[in-house]
């Protein structure tokens, strides 16, 4: 098969924004990937593509070239009795769940969306809503097969110096080619979810709490626009996994059927100011009020609880051509008051955040760059409007005060400072890319914006 | 690297001591975070008094001697502003304006002058050009001018120069698009800044900041701007207007 490409194309990440240009290839397999590595490249460095789910800047690189992978997808091994998973990096969270599914396995850690790939996932080191529990996806990886800057492909096991530049390491250490995974067994495709409405933050957070240790998956969404009234109402949604046995109807006829499909496409051309405060207002209130004013209980199937944005393509589309930012940041338990602070910031701004997401954290990643550690996550979208640059660098203030940090996965903006005061690893980081790529041979928009 | 939100990382400024080329770089750099701006230019002693302008825990400048009309040193002068890294946005704002009665009776004044304005813009743009396409993203910002549209008794030898400068880099913006580099060009009319306080001021006068306002608006666009709706007229009826009419503006 012939290599596709190289393609000269612009390329974004989900937010839309920064754009540049980088001659574009797609290797079949791996060992395509490592030639390609081996051999010279034009442009002046090489950076990894997945999905193009990063919402800044992560997958690209101007004036290089960009290895896609998305036609590196191959199962290549799947144990039905220990769930351990080997695959090539390309393949798709929502390929793999097809795949696994049936066979009564499921992702161990999934994000909002299904359309990431496995080499993404391990790169952002991604969580999900059983963070609190079981941790971000880098618990869950047995091993990684890597091609470093040099071409030679490398087996690295959990807990290699290596593997924990690897995870989270946003693909700086070299191409991830496969990777080998232990899924979680299942009976059945679907959840019982229990969603309840909390009238404001303090009530939003013990809920949180309290669901953290009760349930596998809890996340909230969270009104941060609503400036009168208690601060931060919102919506608890928990879940776990039912048993087969605990379904009725159709269900139960079908308990591992995963076939999800896409609903609605967001239309091309949208004006940029379709989500504005008028509009988000709206759909706030409809939002909240659709939540039970009672705890209750209902059972779900799992692509409707983990990915309910799956079911409209292209929904960053919905932002029209300024495009939009994603910022999220994680501060320690105890900062309480900060998370306060910054929704009130938010608030008294009018900025429409069209998605709001708090969750609580359990313990911190392996990875270097691990995103997460003990304590309070908020995830928001902000169109792109005049003051933003302002209450952005206001709300680093707020997470550097409170010993926070944010997560490069979705960054499109973060000043170096945030960098370098979130992470404490990033020295080490820094000296592993210098001995492994001493040449700078992999370089991303991100890495040169941040000089990671 | 621009980020999302259209803050730069890095500036040069082609014509460091351009009263409207500072005022565009002020307009273009953050205040949440440092950022570093090359200042090129002919006059040592000026570029180090405005070097000091701005504030030194927020702006890194570097100084760099560049003369417009030197063309076989443009080659270094772009490699040495590259030196430090990608370069996010380049301001051409250098030129001079030259007094028209002067320049008719002195055909090598008025051929420097081109020389300067026309050839010099020429010759760096594509020196930038080759750089920021090798780069795969930038942003050009060229000062033209609302003399480039329509030659006029009253200053067309300088009006040609901006003519050629201003098609330069309309033309230049179709090579570099496939290449993720944007060029705008800014066509102010009269701007009152120490280069034009010997004249008489004209209605529709702008000040520095207006340009740079324009500059920020027109950032990540490809295309002629102007400072306000009243200029875009202005232009284009100017291109318009019959020689009976242009004969006769001041």
């Amino acid at each position: 098969m012939t290599i596709i490409g190289p393609v000269r194309k612009s390329l974004i990440g989900w937010g839309r924004t920064a754009p540049s240009t980088a001659m574009v290839v797609q290797p079949n397999a791996a060992d395509e990937a490592a030639r390609l590595l081996q051999g010279p490249l034009s442009g002046r460095a090489v950076a990894f593509r997945g999905l193009g789910r990063a919402y800044g800047d992560a997958a690209q690189s101007a004036g290089g070239t960009v290895i896609e992978t998305t036609r590196m997808t191959r199962v290549v091994d799947l144990d039905v009795d220990t769930g351990i998973l080997r695959a090539e990096a390309g393949l798709s969270i929502d390929a793999l769940l097809r795949h696994v599914v049936p066979a009564g396995w499921f992702i161990p850690v999934t994000p909002g969306t299904r359309m990431v790939t496995l080499g993404g996932a391990v790169a952002a080191d991604i969580h999900g809503k059983n963070h609190h529990r079981d941790g971000s996806i880098g618990a869950h990886v047995k091993s990684l097969r890597l091609i470093t800057p040099d071409g030679a492909a490398k087996e690295l096991a959990r807990g290699a110096p290596l593997f924990d530049a690897t995870l989270g390491g946003m693909g700086l250490t070299g191409l991830i080619v496969e990777v080998t995974l232990q899924l979680l067994r299942i009976s059945s495709a679907y959840m019982r979810v229990e969603t309840s409405r909390a009238r404001g933050l303090d009530a939003l957070m013990s809920t949180l709490d309290e669901h953290d240790r009760r349930y596998r998956y809890s996340v909230a969404w969270i009104d941060c626009l609503r400036s009168s009234g208690p601060l931060g109402r919102g919506v608890v949604t928990s879940g776990d996994h039912v048993e087969e046995d605990h379904l009725r109807g159709r269900q139960a006829d079908t308990p591992l059927s995963f076939d999800p499909r896409v609903r609605l496409r967001a239309p091309a051309g949208m004006p940029s100011r379709l989500l504005n405060r008028t509009s988000v207002r709206a759909f706030n209130e409809v939002w909240f009020r659709r939540a039970p004013a009672a705890p209750c209980s209902t059972i779900e199937h799992a692509s409707a609880f983990f990915h309910p944005l799956d079911s409209v393509a292209d929904w960053n589309r919905i932002y029209g051509r300024s495009g939009f930012v994603q910022y999220q940041y994680v501060v320690p338990f105890g900062a309480e008051d900060m998370v306060h602070r910054s929704i009130r910031l938010l608030a008294d701004a009018g900025t429409a955040s069209f998605l709001a997401v708090l969750k609580r954290f359990g313990r911190q990643g392996s990875g270097l760059l691990s995103f997460p550690m003990p304590g309070w996550t908020l995830a928001l979208d902000i169109p792109i409007r005049p003051g933003l640059v302002d209450l952005l660098a206001r709300l680093d203030r707020l997470v550097l005060e409170a010993g926070g940090r944010l997560y490069l996965a979705k960054d499109a903006r973060m000043p170096r400072s945030m960098l370098e005061s979130g992470y404490p690893e990033l020295e080490r980081f820094r000296a592993i890319r210098r001995e492994l790529d001493p040449e700078r041979r992999i370089e991303t928009d991100l890495s040169r914006r941040l000089d990671l | 690297m621009i980020d999302a939100l259209g803050t730069p990382q890095r500036i040069l400024l082609l014509g460091g001591s351009s009263e409207i080329g500072l005022a565009v770089v002020r307009g273009l750099l953050p205040r949440d975070r440092t950022a570093d701006v090359v200042l090129a230019g002919r006059d040592e002693v000026a570029l180090s008094r405005v070097a000091k302008e701005f504030p030194a825990d927020q702006v890194r400048v570097r100084m760099l001697a560049f003369d417009a009309a030197d063309i076989a040193s443009h080659r270094d002068v772009a490699a040495t502003a590259w030196e430090d890294g990608d370069v996010d946005i380049v301001v051409f704002a250098f030129g001079v304006l030259g007094d028209q009665a002067t320049l008719i009776e002195d055909p090598e004044a008025a051929a420097a002058l081109i020389t300067v304005n026309q050839t010099g813009a020429v010759s760096m743009g594509l020196h930038v050009a080759l750089r920021m396409r090798a780069q795969g993203h930038g942003h050009i910002i060229a000062l033209s001018s609302i003399a480039a549209e329509r030659a006029r008794p009253a200053n067309f030898i300088y009006g040609a120069s901006k003519a050629g400068f201003d098609a330069f880099f309309d033309g230049l913006g179709y090579h570099l698009s496939p290449h993720g580099v944007t060029v705008s060009i800014v066509r102010p009319g009269f701007v009152r800044t120490r280069m034009t306080a010997d004249l008489e001021v004209p209605p529709l006068a702008s000040m520095p900041s207006d340009i740079s306002d324009a500059a920020v608006r027109a950032l990540g666009r490809t295309g002629a701007r102007y400072p306000t709706i009243a200029h875009r007229a202005l232009g284009f009826a100017l291109r318009l207007a019959p020689r009976s009419v242009v004969r006769r503006l001041p």
